[in-house]
């Protein structure tokens, strides 16, 4: 017969965020405890509120199985003396398996006579393991976890009780001196504790102490129940705010959406600010009405951590605090509306963006210089490269308005929007809105040239300057977000097909954004600038998109001399597919001999023709001439694999037929040169010597 | 609606229940300060092993906040009431919803929630775990777990809970605007607060001599650091008091550049750190008196062999 089992972590509420991952880990965690301890089950389910963390476990086995094993000890002619007789060390083995010495047996193992006594062991039960969660339960990690009371150990949040009932019977342990038992509470408010007879019972027992534990039924109910508002009132479904749902999610026990209303005057302030104040600050969604134009109307969902009683009461609460709010808001509006954009710049300079790195009016500064650099490799109109300039020139202005400094999650959003309410272009408006962008590894990126353009420019600017002052992140150590920034980078070079050398880059950067004084210092850490991104490519090709899941292929592009980010990945990609192609390993394994010889060069070395001896020296001399120009023009990374797949027959013969390590130094010198050659020109395709050939 | 209380009310209905709860009634620090925390009925206190309960009403000063007696949610000054636990009761969750309840809000007609907030004093270094409480989506307390106190480690756990005086009022006497408060029967807070809010505000805004408070800050640094050597923790604490209302001034006056702002910061913390580890010392010299001789041992062992190295 097999068992259920339940075990449930009480706590104090904790963080929304944590909630779901935690639960993840308690469930890796048991069921990786109960197959280290060869105890099968039939199925694992997690649940979780704000206040609990559990799993149930259903169809487990009765216990662990009897074990019978074979123990090896001393060989027979230690085990018994000249006599015949056992001696001390057999029967020292056979006390120290509790076993006595007419359990012996002989076995022999290459061609030597071996002690052996059978040994029983007797499966643990199913409490006993359980109760070994005892050490299991603690080592969960939490992003941040507290001390509380006099006590030493470390949670999410204080423990307050433990319900272990493996069917019906309490398994008896303790996590941070709490005992295990059947209880649980039920709602803070709306229940009562609960004694469960079974394991069970736990999810009707708890529905009908208003606690739905089962996280996907609290979350379809916040949605049905949502909807139906939506449906009564002719609005639109709010719930693609995905986030906030979630969110919402892991903040109750047991749902109740209600909507309120707020005075249509708020609704001069920008929709932005009014669904930041709500949605961020307040987390109840906005809402429009369900038509084409979508028209934002003063109302508002929220979802309650109880039932349906004196809901009138928690709505006029909620509507005098939202009130309140965007009161705060259309003031902070209005008197930025007082100011012109150009107010808001002259006080840039007087506001740091960090004390090495000179004020927001600098940052601005550097930045539109590198936009301009930029500008030639985003293929952009003339009537956009004319943009740059006021776009750069104002890109900051909107972290000195009292709006952003309230709703600093807007900064860019506002800029965007008090940019087209006087007037400015509305192109320079959409940039300045999606200079942030994008605000996650892989989140929304800018959708205009001019946007992409600035938030590159602007996201260089940061990398360089941090680095220049030797501020590189390090481990978890990355209070600048450098390496959100370095991936934004990347992506929007790659979705905007920007081709650049990232060294000849950042060199024309320091020639013009920085002082001649200050260039070296600035340049002090280029090298580790193009590594830093270069890990970000990785990052992506090895990501989500699954452009390279082949680790060597990664490596061979990145350790390239290739500095171009566009380069590196389409590189990777032509590798990936040619890696399954029939030629691939004969041309991999020519230039990984070229490689391996290469190394043995003088830097200084030049090829003399003068020197050649072989034809076929000759021949891969002519065929590395006409690879060399081939490179030099524009072909796509399809192509440039072509040249050096051409060039493989060419460099075995070579092989094949001329001696590279001559005895005359001047020849093999000659010779290792020309090696040298081919391989800077394939070291800019990819180091071919990284790829794992099979 | 609850029983209109009047702003007195609301005080000494949690007086009486934290009193009940075996808190100490403290008074109200006699320094200017921008939070209760900063009392040294909270910041020093919660240092070190020995056990500490006590609630108070704190003033707190907020220069940058002053709106001329205008706005009608930010004020120059506010009271807080401040409940400060050691070490941290199991069921302080439980404690802290039975004073709503005394208050008369009625947990089953309201919507109750302990959303996370982590809370940061960088000036004090200080640094805990915790919840914004909301009642009805309105952030009413600040409920905190101390992690680190002064820079150091905490050894007993204090809980924190400072209540937003001026928010519950108006949420419980059902008013918009805080000038409409009772404060006593017959009496409106505006009535009391409105003209030293707008002279406060028109002083730190407009007025205050920014050349005098620049040398009061230097000052009181001096002397707080002088009185740190000669390990005199309570003066030198109220020292960097003054330094930091002496600071809040500036800042609200612009007089502070963004440069420049975070060393003043860095200043302050210094002196704290410094403070903290004197207090814990001098706790030390007297052998934890509060903590009862049979567990002051080895704490005296813990932090007495300090001063010798």
């Amino acid at each position: 017969m097999t068992h259920s089992l339940l075990l449930e972590i009480g706590l104090e509420d904790m963080p929304a965020k944590v909630i779901v991952p935690a639960a993840e880990q308690l469930k890796d965690k048991v069921s990786v405890h109960f197959k280290d301890h060869d105890m099968s089950f039939d199925s694992i389910q997690v649940f979780n509120t704000p206040r609990r963390l559990a799993v149930k476990i259903e169809g487990l086995a009765e216990g662990q199985k009897d074990k019978t094993e074979s123990v090896k000890g001393p060989a027979k002619r230690i085990a018994l003396d000249d006599e015949g007789n056992w001696t001390k060390a057999a029967i020292g083995f056979t006390r120290g398996q509790q076993a006595s010495i007419d359990d012996i047996t002989f076995k022999t193992i290459k061609g030597e006579e071996y002690v052996f006594v059978e040994k029983h062991i007797k499966g643990l039960s199913a409490e006993e393991v359980i109760q070994k969660l005892e050490g299991v339960l603690p080592s969960l990690s939490f992003p941040v976890s507290m001390k509380w009371g006099t006590h030493s150990y470390r949670y999410i949040r204080p423990v307050h009780w433990l319900t272990v009932l493996l069917d019906e019977k309490v398994v008896d342990m303790t996590l941070f001196d709490v005992p295990s038992g059947r209880e649980t509470r039920g709602h803070r408010f709306l229940g009562q504790a609960v004694t469960l007879d079974h394991a069970n019972d736990y999810q009707a027992r708890l529905k009908e102490e208003h606690v739905l534990v089962d996280r996907n039924e609290r979350q379809a109910l916040i949605i049905s129940q949502i909807q139906a508002l939506c449906t009564d009132n002719n609005w639109k479904d709010p719930l693609d705010n995905k986030e906030l749902l979630e969110e919402v999610t892991d903040l109750v026990e047991y749902p109740t959406a209600f909507y309120g209303s707020f005075s249509d005057e708020y609704l001069v302030v920008p929709e932005k600010v009014l669904e930041t104040a709500m949605a961020d600050h307040q987390r109840y969604f906005p809402v429009r009405l369900d038509d084409d134009q979508a028209k934002f109307l003063p109302y508002f969902i929220a979802v309650r951590n109880g039932n349906a009683e004196y809901i009138e009461k928690v709505r006029k609460g909620n509507e005098k605090v939202l009130s309140a709010r965007l009161a705060d808001a259309a003031f902070f509006y209005d008197e930025d509306r007082k100011l012109s954009i150009d107010d808001f710049v002259n006080k840039l300079s007087t506001v740091s963006f960090h004390e090495k790195l000179g004020s927001l009016y600098d940052k601005q500064e550097r930045l539109t210089a590198i936009a301009h650099l930029l500008a030639p490799y985003f293929d952009m109109t003339d009537e956009q490269i004319g943009l740059i300039e006021r776009t750069g020139m104002m890109a900051k202005f909107d972290l000195v308005t009292q709006t952003v400094n309230e709703f600093t999650s807007l900064q860019g959003d506002i800029a965007g929007i008090f940019a087209a309410e006087r007037g400015e272009d509305r192109q320079i408006a959409d940039a300045l809105s999606e200079q942030y962008l994008p605000k996650s590894t892989d989140g929304r990126l800018p959708e205009t040239k001019l946007g992409a353009l600035i938030s590159a420019a602007d996201k260089l600017d940061s990398l360089l300057s941090f680095f220049s002052v030797d501020m590189i992140p390090s481990g978890s150590n990355d209070p600048f977000a450098l390496r959100r920034q370095a991936m934004g980078i990347v992506r929007i070079f790659k979705a905007f097909n920007v081709s650049v050398q990232l060294d000849k880059l950042i060199n024309a950067i320091a020639e013009t954004v920085i002082s001649v004084e200050t260039k070296a210092s600035y340049m002090q850490n280029t090298p580790v600038v193009i590594d830093f991104i270069k890990d970000r490519v990785d990052q992506l090709l090895s990501g989500e998109e699954g452009l390279s899941e082949d680790y060597d292929v990664r490596q061979a592009v990145l350790e390239s001399n290739q500095t171009d980010i566009l380069a590196l990945i389409d590189h990777a990609g032509v590798l990936t597919y040619q890696k399954k192609q029939p030629g691939f390993k004969a041309v991999v394994e020519s230039l990984t001999r070229v490689s391996n010889l290469a190394e043995k060069a003088d830097d200084e070395c030049s090829i003399s023709t003068d020197l050649f001896e072989t034809q076929s020296e000759k021949n891969l001399y002519e065929a590395l001439l006409k690879a060399e120009e081939l490179m030099s023009e524009d072909l796509n990374a399809d192509q440039q694999w072509q040249v050096f797949a051409e060039l493989h027959p060419v460099i075995d013969d070579f092989f094949d037929h001329t001696m590279v390590m001559a005895e005359d130094t001047s020849v093999r010198n000659n010779r290792l040169a020309l090696l040298k050659r081919i391989d800077d020109l394939s070291s800019g395709f990819a180091r071919f010597d990284r790829l794992v050939i099979k | 609606m609850e029983k209109a209380r009047t702003f007195q009310d609301i005080i000494l209905t949690l007086q009486q229940f934290w009193s009940d709860e075996g808190c100490m009634l403290m008074q109200a620090y006699d320094t200017e300060k921008g939070a209760g925390t900063m009392s040294p009925y909270t910041f020093l206190r919660a240092i070190g092993p020995e056990p500490w309960n006590a609630a108070y009403v704190e003033p707190s000063r907020r220069p940058a906040d002053g709106r001329y007696g205008e706005n009608p949610n930010r004020l120059y000054q506010h009271h807080q009431f401040q409940v400060v636990m050691k070490p941290s009761p199991e069921n302080i969750q439980e404690l802290y919803l039975d004073s709503l309840r005394a208050l008369g809000i009625d947990p089953l007609k309201h919507d109750i929630r302990f959303v996370e907030d982590n809370w940061e004093n960088p000036s004090l270094g200080c640094a805990g775990l915790g919840w914004e409480v909301w009642l009805d989506g309105m952030e009413v307390t600040q409920f905190t777990y101390f992690q680190q106190v002064g820079g150091l480690e905490v050894d007993a756990v204090t809980s924190e809970l400072t209540y937003g005086l001026e928010r519950l009022a108006s949420y419980i006497q059902d008013v918009e605007n805080v000038y409409d408060i009772d404060w006593a029967p017959g009496v409106k807070y505006g009535e009391i607060f409105k003209q030293p809010e707008y002279e406060h505000s028109a002083y730190s805004f407009d007025h205050s001599d920014t050349a005098f408070l620049f040398s009061q800050f230097q000052a009181f640094e001096k002397e707080a650091l002088k009185q740190i050597e000669n390990n005199l923790a309570h003066p030198a604490y109220d020292y960097v008091l003054k330094c930091s209302h002496a600071f809040n001034l500036l800042d609200a006056r612009g007089a502070v550049s963004a440069t420049d702002r975070p060393d003043y910061l860095k200043r302050i913390r210094h002196m704290a750190r410094l403070i903290a580890k004197s207090f814990l010392q001098e706790r030390a010299k007297l052998s934890f008196p509060l903590i009862g001789e049979a567990e002051a041992g080895k704490w005296i062992e813990k932090y007495g062999e300090k001063e010798d190295k």
